[in-house]
């Protein structure tokens, strides 16, 4: 994976360009010393690591607008970063970069249940911004699992899902307004606690644009009553194909659960290994989720059970009370780590159609044979999105090549049956090569223009999602 | 001018001054000037899988042809397009294209979302005359920045849709009405609680003198959360005209200008009182639409700081423009897309200003 060579010119100015930014911000907001500006020199994709020239960590609208303004009369790239637990790279620096981070930021600044919003800084905690109302019996859908870390700022720049988005939507179903800070220094407030643009519709293509056309400081969020009550059951079967119909099924029954999470026999195995969750060994298992009060949950588990059971499941478990249904979510929620546990691993999120599900996961298969390298199949089956994990040794020469070798070829195989490269976690750097599998260069080009009306010096986050060569001229200015 | 392909549209776009684009011209608002493009030539659904709720269509398909289709499966488009044929005093045939570029939706809107929210893909042409694709037929998809939300509502300002990908969704099996005889105030305060309880209602409506609310879904849940309501709010099970509050059928006939007005719902009741006008509200108080027989309320001042307002339907005289003007820099990031996706100024010049 190729970054920019840092611009020489920029990092021989850093100390006039600290000096600007402390004339700005208090003194523990401005991080210079390379010891420490060595805490961001990567997010989640750990594979790769460059420290930042300088991280600012503001607290306020205003002093992120001061910051831009300097960096773009300096004519210095900006990396937002939220809680850095990017997948893709999205928080990645290069080395003549101001990191600017909004963790500070993370109060709730307005709660309104009759209008349903809350309005929060962007550094606050995905899950945090549900605790600040549950107590009050209310929450926020977007669920990434990351949640307990990830900031709603970065959720917004890369439009996370989550397990409940079957039913809930994804962070663009669920964001009402932001105040944004574009890389003049300019602040502007789109949307608020109303519905849809006056004009075009700008929240609509900020949401999702990985940190690339502004700054978001302040968020205004749908926020939803809690259900009644939730309850999983669990289906095993022998194979993929009639686990994928079984899905399909019960979707155009009209049944909307909430999830349904789909894991395969490595998966399950690895799990099973390090989890104890007490699963079937099977093909292929089945994690369903529904809603509402108990007569509800009982009502469409029913019609669940009826449809699975016409597919002859080698298993179909209930959980009968709230200590059940927790080992139901067991193994689906110690996954990652199971597969952790094995060794390093890389985690895709290409979607496909549904239909295309038992095809995949065969063609899957046999790469994995074809490769060497072991992959385990966990993912929301209700929407397509999954999430092959690729098995791979850090300490073994060229595994991580062979591994990314691998991921690319799953992901266009994604896209050849009409599906996509990235479902929930973004771009990045991680899938910012292949986006030429997907897109024309007339299709990347109208993208471009949408970053040119934002961001004309191409300041912003400017070596991630598109191919280095397409935006080569753009980011030399 | 009616194309039938992407390439002739294209070739349309390249050797055009001035276009007005049009699907079944029944949903005009303001006043685009140039000659008519017609997508209607670009008509016919390309892809329907029902037990993906997957739908592609082109854009000039007549909504009614996709929604017979998806009825014989038992499904539909879950936002519930509004008719705005009588309101607007419009003939014709409505088109998907013409939905998606107005971003129509209707009372469901608070339960599932607008039109931009079940929306997956779009190809479109835009003012370069080139042929540009964003989203796909998949749930989920984060690859690239969203232009289909850019499309969404936009109005045939950055280019001509040609194909639409969507999201849809099953019919329920049961459907009930709670209704309860309210003033404004107090009809769109019961409406915002029954929106604040976990009972997942799919429609909160006042009109007339009348609150309403729709519980859709399966029986047993349906009757489950109509006695819950019942007994919170004291409304009471009633007949309700869902498509009258959806296509705004109580203004139809009458004279005067109507306002499309999207607020903080909170707000409502007051902004009603002090521009003393008829109104009917969908969406809990978040939309308003208000009838103005003369003309001369003061309706973008009065909604200032809460929301914005479109002027849908105009009488003689008004001089208003037909959208919410935005902020300078908010105005100058649109200003700025328009140049780029449509640089000679082709698509529909005049009517967003």
């Amino acid at each position: 994976m190729d970054m920019p060579i840092p611009n020489a010119a920029i990092v021989a100015r850093k100390s006039a360009i600290v000096t600007r930014l402390r004339s700005v911000l208090p003194a523990d907001a401005v991080i210079s010393d390379p010891a420490e500006t060595r805490a961001y020199e990567c997010d989640a994709l750990t594979a790769y690591r460059c420290a930042p020239m300088v991280a600012v960590l503001p607290r306020t609208t205003a002093e992120v607008a001061a910051i831009l303004k300097i960096c773009h009369e300096e004519q210095v790239p900006v990396v937002p970063r939220g809680s850095g637990t990017s997948l893709a790279g999205g928080a990645l620096p290069t080395a003549d970069c101001v990191i600017l981070g909004v963790a500070r930021m993370n109060a709730v600044l307005e709660t309104d249940y009759d209008n349903r919003f809350i309005r929060v800084q962007s550094g606050r905690t995905n899950l945090s911004v549900t605790g600040a109302i549950e107590s009050d019996g209310w929450f926020y859908a977007p669920d990434p699992s990351s949640q307990l870390a990830c900031a709603i700022a970065g959720n917004i720049a890369m439009n996370s899902g989550g397990a409940h988005c079957l039913k809930y939507g994804v962070t663009t179903n669920n964001l009402l307004g932001v105040t944004l800070v574009q890389m003049d220094g300019t602040v502007i407030e789109i949307g608020g606690p109303w519905l849809d643009a006056p004009g075009i519709d700008l929240l609509g293509v900020i949401c999702g644009a990985e940190g690339q056309l502004g700054v978001v400081t302040e968020a205004t969020l749908r926020i939803l009553p809690k259900p009644e009550g939730a309850r999983p059951v669990l289906v095993g079967f022998n194979s993929n194909e009639v686990a994928g119909t079984c899905v399909s099924d019960i979707i155009k029954a009209g049944i909307l659960p909430v999830a349904i999470e789909f894991m395969d026999r490595p998966c399950i195995r690895a799990t099973e290994a390090f989890a104890k969750a007490g699963y079937p060994d099977c093909e292929a298992l089945l994690i369903i989720e529904v809603e509402g009060s108990p007569p509800e949950i009982a009502e469409q588990l029913a019609r669940i059970k009826a449809i699975a059971l016409r597919h002859n499941p080698v298993e179909f478990r209930e959980a009968a009370d709230e200590d059940q249904a927790k080992r139901i979510w067991l193994g689906r929620k110690s996954a990652f780590g199971a597969m952790g546990k094995i060794n390093d691993y890389m985690c895709l999120d290409g979607t496909i159609p549904v239909s295309s599900l038992p095809y995949v996961l065969r063609r899957i298969g046999e790469m994995s044979a074809a490769y060497g390298l072991d992959v385990g199949n966990v993912f929301h089956a209700g929407d397509g999105n999954m999430h092959p994990l690729i098995l791979y040794d850090a300490n073994k020469p060229g595994d991580l090549a062979l591994c990314e070798a691998f991921g690319a070829d799953i992901l266009k195989l994604c896209v050849e049956v009409g599906g996509c490269l990235t479902g929930e976690h973004g771009v990045g750097i991680e899938k910012r090569d292949l986006m030429s599998v997907q897109f024309n260069p007339v299709d990347l080009e109208a993208q471009l223009r949408v970053k040119d009306v934002f961001d004309p010096a191409w300041l912003l986050n400017p070596a991630k999602v598109f191919p280095l060569d397409i935006t080569a001229a753009r980011r030399a200015g | 001018m009616r194309p039938a392909s992407e390439s002739e549209l294209s070739e349309i776009i390249l050797g055009a001054q001035a276009l007005h684009i049009q699907g079944g011209g029944t949903r005009s608002v303001g006043h685009a000037v140039g000659e008519v493009l017609d997508t209607s030539g670009l008509s016919g659904i390309e892809l329907y899988e029902p037990g993906a709720l997957t739908l592609v269509a082109r854009s000039g398909t007549p909504l009614a042809e996709i929604e017979a289709l998806l009825a014989s499966e038992r499904q539909r488009l879950a936002f519930e397009v509004p008719d705005m044929r009588a309101l607007l005093g419009r003939q014709g045939v409505s088109t998907i294209g013409g939905v998606v570029a107005s971003n129509a939706s209707g009372p469901r809107r608070v339960q599932v979302g607008a039109c931009r929210d079940a929306l997956l893909g779009v190809r479109f042409v835009d003012g370069r005359g080139d042929v540009i694709k964003n989203g796909g037929r998949v749930m989920k998809n984060v690859t690239g920045y969203d232009l289909v939300k850019l499309m969404a509502g936009s109005k045939g300002a950055l280019g001509v849709l040609s194909e639409i990908s969507f999201k849809v969704q099953a019919m329920p099996e049961a459907s009930v009405a709670l209704v309860a005889e309210r003033d404004v105030p107090q009809g769109l305060a019961d409406l915002r609680a029954a929106l604040g309880s976990p009972y997942d209602i799919s429609g909160a409506a006042w009109a007339q003198g009348r609150a309403m609310i729709r519980l859709e879904g399966m029986a047993g849940s349906v009757a489950y959360r109509a006695g819950k309501l019942q007994d919170l709010l004291g409304f009471k099970q009633a007949e309700a005209d869902w498509a009258a509050i959806r296509d705004v059928t109580a203004f139809a006939a009458r004279h005067g200008a109507v306002w499309k007005l999207s607020v903080k719902p909170t707000e409502a009741a007051a902004l009603i009182h002090r521009l003393e006008l008829e109104a009917i509200c969908d969406w809990g108080g978040g939309l308003v639409w208000l009838l103005d027989p003369a003309g001369t309320a003061d309706v973008r001042a009065a909604v200032a700081g809460f929301g914005h307002a479109t002027l849908m339907r105009t009488i003689p005289g008004m001089i208003q423009p037909t959208f919410q003007p935005e902020a300078p820099a908010v105005a100058s990031l649109t200003a700025g897309l328009r140049e780029k996706f449509d640089p000679r100024g082709v698509f529909n010049p005049g009517m967003m200003g």
